[in-house]
């Protein structure tokens, strides 16, 4: 099953490098990583998303934990949460199909960044559902190129 | 007080009772060695930097305290790593200083550069690089701290030269508190009660010791614990002199090459209660048939080493000497229960008795010299009193075997990495700690050729280790396995006709040489070797296809045992 595991940690040199070589160590896989500065400027909070039963996600937080300059892991998939990517993706576009394109954009509330006369550079945000929804209907008209951020995620507040 | 980063690193071993260093100078250290020279520091010259963290390290293991090593930059730094690595496998307090090269030169490839702390990060339990002279006071208390405390372990801090140069004005913190660093010692009342109560209600227990009764000093608590309940007991390899062997309840080990009995009752066990051990592959063998009838309870300080290969009942992350004081405490009092439980396992352990009887142990005396025999031997005329460490393999096993520890810090060896090479400079490292003991390292043609050069360390300060070579002019434990999964084909394996003359060899380094090819001069020969307080290699011609037994093939089911 797919977990996404939030990890705060110290906001020092070598800690994403600690936490990467303990995931290719132990063979667990990571999907997508990503890491920035908290309010906090001495702690930075990763967001992994993994996948494991059980027992190997019961490995996975505790071996973070183990790692001295880790704070505090949650694994965000037992409660309640949000998560966003941001994802660009440059799409061949023609004079046939550039309405079509745009059309798209607008109801997935994307942005158009960047175009030339070939193609469309397109910006998007969204959880899994909605950017792979995206993706596919952009698919068939040529995507030249995709680059995403992998996920952020956040609990959500307790009502 | 303005010093520099070599004084401070002086003062900091000094402030951590650091009564010796094991090391190797260098470039990049030569400031830090200055310092040492001037202020006439304790410090140990070895031949490798290998044996300089291999020494440390049986220093570590026979006293208990943290094992300090020194070493330059580059290839000093690289010659650790198996060193770091063994300790880390078998929970080692070490921290290891390495010179860098300025600050300013760092990942220019400059000459001896290696990214130490990148290539440590995975072996060691925290690693540093000093990148400013400020933070150094912090980082040897944080280093010291967090090697010994919860489950020990390695740490490396990277000194670049210009740091060491460099001055200020410090002061040492009095409280070391690591933010993301707080071990657990105290069991969960709640796990403990219910521990208790499985405890009460057994029929067939068995307690399984591993290394971590040993690292945390919990011997007596643990013989107590066992004796009052009357439970039969098993250490793994870590865990031998945990409790005293020569014990009716003792089994002795257990797992790939353990005995018959211990691996018998684990199989049909209705309760394992591990403590301090961690389900090592040769502990377990096929993990799936493993104690398949006992639920299990989990003494362990290391929250990753609980539910890691094998799924527990009852988890109780802790110290085990403070877990094992609370089950003792919480025994008090419920002596009825006690006795009702004792009678009801009264039938268990007439049937290990059985099993122990019907496969002891044992080998049979034949002209050539058994190397089982050699061990006993050992054993009996050091009264079970020696540190005995040992290099990998059949020499290992047999020390395992047949030398009756009794007494907790007296086994030197690499358990989980399986480092050839590890006993002599172990064996030295113990010497240091216990000047007096008589320390032995028992040694294989092969493994001893790796450290060989820590001969000359052991003359050079007159530390009389007794290295006793079993010699069968093979790699023993490779051929045992070749001669049984591989039709015989001894792939490079045969030592015979080019090892060296071990006696000359000796000799050559300044220590006593002795050779022994009958069995009648094993005993005298050990004899003259001990009462020479002097640095010796006694090499036994011994049988050259004695195998090691019981064993369980890799991947098998514990009951699966070869017995001959």
């Amino acid at each position: 099953m797919r977990h996404t595991l939030s990890v705060l940690v110290e906001n020092e040199f070598g800690v994403l490098s600690r936490v990467a070589s303990l995931f290719s160590a132990r063979g667990f896989n990571i999907e997508s990583l990503c890491v920035a500065e908290t309010l906090d400027p001495s702690l930075s909070l990763m967001t992994i998303v993994t996948r494991g039963d059980e027992m190997i996600m019961e490995q996975i937080t505790k071996q973070l934990n183990k790692l001295i300059n880790v704070i505090k892991v949650t694994d965000l998939s037992e409660k309640k949460f949000v998560d966003r990517e941001l994802v660009l993706v440059k799409v061949k576009a023609t004079k046939t199909n550039r309405a079509e394109i745009l059309r798209i954009v607008d109801i997935f509330r994307g942005k158009v960044v960047d175009v030339s006369l070939k193609t469309l550079s397109i910006e998007i945000t969204g959880d899994d559902g909605k950017i792979s929804a995206m993706i596919e209907l952009l698919r068939p008209l040529g995507i030249r190129e995709i680059v995403r951020t992998g996920k952020i995620a956040m609990l959500r507040a307790v009502k | 007080m303005k010093l520099t980063g070599a004084q401070i690193l002086l003062e900091g071993l000094k402030r951590e009772g650091v009564e010796v260093v094991f090391g190797y100078p260098g470039g990049a250290v030569l400031n830090v060695y200055d310092e040492i020279f001037k202020e006439n520091f304790k410090h140990i010259l070895v031949r490798h930097e290998q044996g300089a963290v291999h020494a440390a390290d049986g220093y570590a293991r026979s006293s208990g305290k943290v094992g300090v090593c020194l070493v330059t930059s580059g290839p000093g730094g690289t010659n650790t790593v198996t060193g770091i690595a063994t300790a880390y496998m078998d929970s080692v307090p070490l921290v290891v200083f390495s010179g860098q090269v300025p600050t300013p030169l760092i990942g220019n490839d400059a000459f001896q550069e290696a990214d130490i702390v990148g290539i440590t990060r995975s072996c060691t339990k925290h690693n540093y690089l000093v990148k400013d002279v400020k933070e150094l006071p912090r980082i040897i208390g944080e280093a010291f701290y967090i090697a010994k405390s919860g489950r020990p372990g390695p740490v490396l801090v990277d000194l670049p030269k210009d740091v060491m140069l460099d001055s200020g004005n410090v002061s040492f913190p009095e409280n070391v508190s690591v933010r993301g660093y707080h071990p657990t010692y105290e069991g969960h009342s709640y796990q403990i009660e219910r521990a208790l109560q499985l405890i009460y209600k057994a029929k067939r227990p068995i307690i399984y010791a591993g290394g971590g009764v040993i690292l945390s000093n919990a011997s007596k608590e643990l013989t107590d614990f066992t004796k009052i309940l009357n439970f039969p007991i098993t250490m793994t390899l870590m865990g031998l002199g945990a409790f005293p062997v020569t014990e009716p309840l003792a089994l002795g080990m257990l797992g790939m090459h353990g005995t018959f009995s211990a691996n018998m009752a684990i199989s049909e066990s209705d309760l394992v209660i591990a403590i301090g051990a961690r389900f090592d592959d040769r502990v377990t063998g096929k993990i799936e048939e493993f104690a398949p009838h006992a639920r299990i309870i989990h003494i362990d300080i290391d929250p990753t080493s609980i539910s890691k290969n094998i799924k527990v009942d009852i988890p109780i992350v802790g110290d085990c000497k403070r877990v094992l004081t609370v089950l003792l405490k919480e025994m008090e009092g419920h002596e009825d229960e006690t006795e009702r439980v004792k009678g009801r396992v009264a039938p268990w352990l007439e049937q290990i008795e059985k099993w122990r009887n019907k496969h002891a142990l044992a080998y049979e005396l034949e002209d050539a010299i058994k190397p089982q025999y050699v061990v006993e031997k050992i054993g009996e005329l050091t009264g079970g009193n020696a540190i005995i460490a040992t290099e990998v393999g059949q020499n290992q096993m047999w020390a395992a075997q047949f030398y009756k520890f009794t007494k907790p810090r007296t086994f030197l060896t690499s358990g989980g990495l399986g480092t050839m090479g590890y006993g002599l400079p172990a064996a030295i490292g113990a010497q240091v700690a216990h000047p007096d003991a008589t320390v032995i390292d028992i040694a294989g043609d092969g493994s001893i050729q790796m450290n060989i050069q820590e001969m000359a360390t052991a003359v050079q300060y007159n530390l009389p280790v007794n290295i006793v070579i079993l010699n069968n002019s093979y790699l023993g434990m490779v051929r045992q396995w070749q001669e049984l999964f591989f039709d015989r084909r001894y792939a490079y394996t045969c030592m015979e006709n080019i090892a060296p003359d071990f006696v000359k060899l000796a000799e050559a380094y300044g220590a006593l040489g002795f050779r022994v090819e009958k069995m009648k001069e094993v005993v005298p020969t050990l004899k003259k070797a001990f009462k020479a307080k002097r640095p010796a290699i006694i090499d036994v011609v011994v049988e050259k296809f004695e195998g090691v037994y019981p064993m369980v093939p890799a991947g098998a089911s514990l009951k699966q045992m070869l017995l001959v």
